[in-house]
């Protein structure tokens, strides 16, 4: 588990200050700049997977059901799947304080 | 330590004769630089190169301004420029000409020894181009006894490949046919 | 037994990367590098050598290359000047700043306008503070001796920083002289092959070059700063160790009857050897000159510099180069930097000479010592001008 960057000290920086543990992005929490949500309604969904394709954050995950679900701890609420959406199954819904 | 400059022009080999001429005194064992006027390349323009030859390790990185000998590479060259700049009062000056050396000698106005070859002609009669670097060299040798004349043949070998021996036939005749006077 | 051969200075060079088994080669050609570059695209392509060379379309790409093929662990080598040193210059930050350990020579050449294409040491002096170990030598033989050096440094895992090779544009890169070429046994010995620490590779993913916040920054900067002075220790291992193999013994900063000097003279590159003569010609006279040289300019050699200068009563420093509106020569200021707090030591005169290869002769050298002499004993103790301008 990555340290946050205020925490090193110059001498425990790897040499050229590369980062040695790979996806340690992942660890960052981007769902919390989000101001709307994405909700589904599962009767509209055809399962085309264009909110999956265009989600620029790859929060985006297909579920055991089928279903295209966004994962709301990387979800930054931008809305793109909701705009491509062809039969309109997601709607931004504001998110609660 | 000897200092060596050559004047030719641009394109007919004062560098390469420079270059040989170090080459062969590395070859005997000596030390050697050479160099050319460092600056853009202009076919037929005067230039000058350098060369140095020790027993010691050479030190000094400047230009020559007093050198022991002086070689001309093209006979036009003794009218527009002033070769005998700076040589030593032992210094040797060895050139191109149709002329005697007498008559050479005279028209420099210096009391120096003078070698004098018509390497043009012999230059043009062995390899068939009026480039006269190597044939050069063979008067270099005659008028200086500077390196031995089988020291040149290694590097001339590396240098001109399979061409290697018409020119060293040009240095041969060269050094037989230059006339020193003092 | 090594073997002494005479061979244009740009030849040797690039027949010493070829002996260090070099896998990548990117250089973009300028005057007067050229002969190096052109020398070695002939070799890779007469199947001499077993490397990638990589025609650019720039100094900036040529460095680009560099860094992402040592990223790969494969050893990589670049050369260039001036104009092409200052189009490179982003990136030669970026390659100490990730610790690759690429080879530069930069053949010194002035830095336009006007437009120029001789030496001095400007373009070297543009990026001082990039990062790099930094060598200025003083003849082939130290050109071509310091590929292997530098590589065997650079790739140390307690170094791992990219070096640059300093040679004088043209009156070292253009000069036939003799070289001696170490047996290939000898270098393979002394030069194993490099095993990276970090290398991109999709085995073992690793993210070189991420940003870093205000948070973080200065820890990295002064990583990099703590690791490039330690790096002195092994600085000079590796010449010892070279030393040990062939006989020449390389040091940080050299010295020539410079011991009981009142006046030194201080040079960098090749002047040095020109300097050295116009030494012997003021010692014949009776006059009590030496001669320092640094040979190592990054990390700079603070202690080796105060042994060999502080007993001196001058200290005439040679720059190639002029900090313009600045305090004159860079190596002076840093000369002076370096001996400011000591309760003893000599003042500087500092003249810029060989600007833009004015040719520097040994009766130049003896006319500077002169002038500075006089200048300090009237008391302008810390005056810098260009040698030899026409007023």
């Amino acid at each position: 588990m990555t340290k946050p960057e205020s925490e090193w000290t110059w001498k425990e920086i790897p040499v050229g200050n590369v980062i040695l543990e790979p996806g340690n992005a992942s660890v960052y929490r981007t769902g919390d700049w989000k101001s709307f949500k994405p909700i589904l309604n599962k009767e509209l969904c055809i399962h085309c997977g264009l909110c999956y394709i265009f989600c620029p954050d790859m929060a985006y995950n297909l579920d055991a059901e089928g279903y295209f679900i966004s994962d709301l701890y990387y979800c930054k609420g931008c809305g793109i799947c909701s705009k491509e959406c062809p039969t309109r199954a997601i709607t931004m819904v504001v998110e609660e304080e | 330590m000897i200092e060596i400059r050559f004047h030719g022009r641009g394109g007919q080999g004062a560098v390469t004769s420079a270059e040989l001429l170090a080459l062969a005194a590395i070859w005997e064992g000596k030390y050697a630089q050479a160099f050319p006027s460092f600056g853009p390349e202009r076919r037929g323009a005067p230039v000058v190169a350098f060369c140095r030859i020790s027993d010691e390790p050479i030190r000094i990185r400047a230009n020559i301004y007093e050198p022991d000998i002086v070689v001309v590479l093209d006979a036009s060259l003794l009218k527009i420029v002033n070769v005998a700049s700076g040589l030593k009062p032992n210094g040797i000056i060895v050139t191109t000409s149709k002329d005697s050396p007498e008559k050479v000698k005279e028209s420099l106005k210096v009391k120096n020894r003078v070698g004098v070859v018509n390497a043009a002609k012999i230059a043009m009669e062995v390899l068939g181009l009026p480039i006269t670097n190597t044939t050069m060299l063979g008067s270099v040798v005659k008028a200086s006894d500077l390196v031995k004349k089988e020291s040149f043949i290694p590097p001339f070998k590396e240098r001109f490949g399979r061409i290697a021996d018409k020119n060293i036939s040009a240095f041969e005749r060269a050094y037989q046919e230059t006339v020193v006077i003092q | 037994m090594a073997k002494r051969v005479g061979m244009e200075v740009s030849i040797a060079a690039a027949e010493a990367v070829k002996q260090a088994n070099v896998d990548v080669i990117s250089a973009y050609p300028i005057t007067p590098q050229t002969h190096i570059v052109e020398h070695l695209s002939e070799i890779v392509a007469n199947g001499e050598m077993d490397a990638e060379f990589f025609c650019v379309e720039s100094e900036h790409s040529a460095m680009s290359i560099c860094i992402g093929s040592e990223a790969t662990g494969a050893r990589s080598f670049t050369c260039t000047s001036a104009q092409g040193l200052a189009l490179m210059a982003e990136m030669t930050y970026i390659a100490s700043g990730l610790r690759l350990p690429i080879l530069m020579i930069v053949a010194n050449r002035t830095l336009s306008a006007p437009l120029s294409i001789w030496n001095d040491h400007s373009d070297a002096m543009m990026i001082r503070d990039c990062g790099w170990v930094q060598y200025f030598v003083e003849n082939g033989q130290e050109v071509y001796d310091h590929v292997f050096i530098s590589y065997r440094l650079g790739e140390d895992r307690n170094v791992l920083f990219p070096v640059i090779i300093n040679m004088d544009g043209f009156v070292l890169s253009h000069v036939i002289e003799p070289i001696e070429l170490i047996e290939q046994e000898k270098i393979d010995q002394f030069l194993p092959p490099y095993q990276p620490l970090y290398q991109l590779h999709p085995d073992q993913p690793i993210t070189m070059g991420a940003f870093a916040l205000p948070a973080i920054f200065a820890e990295t900067k002064k990583a990099q700063e703590m690791a490039l002075r330690a790096s002195m220790g092994k600085i000079l291992e590796v010449w010892k160790a070279f030393g040990d193999m062939t006989g020449r013994y390389y040091q940080p900063v050299e010295t020539y009857r410079a011991e009981d000097a009142e006046t030194l003279l201080l040079t960098m590159g090749s002047i040095g050897e020109t300097a050295s003569v116009a030494v012997d010609q003021m010692r014949e006279e009776g006059r009590s000159v030496g001669l320092v040289k640094i040979r190592l300019w990054r990390p700079f050699p603070f202690e080796a510099l105060k042994q060999a200068t502080l007993h001196a009563k001058n200290l005439v420093v040679i720059d190639r180069a002029v900090s313009v509106g600045g305090p004159g020569g860079p190596v002076a200021s840093e000369v002076k930097a370096a001996i400011y707090g000591e309760p003893i030591r000599p003042s500087v005169y500092n003249f810029a000479a060989g600007i833009s290869g004015r040719d520097v002769t040994p009766f130049d050298f003896i006319k500077m010592v002169d002038k500075a002499e006089i200048e300090i004993e009237e008391g302008n103790k810390e005056g810098f001008e260009i040698y030899g301008v026409r007023e």
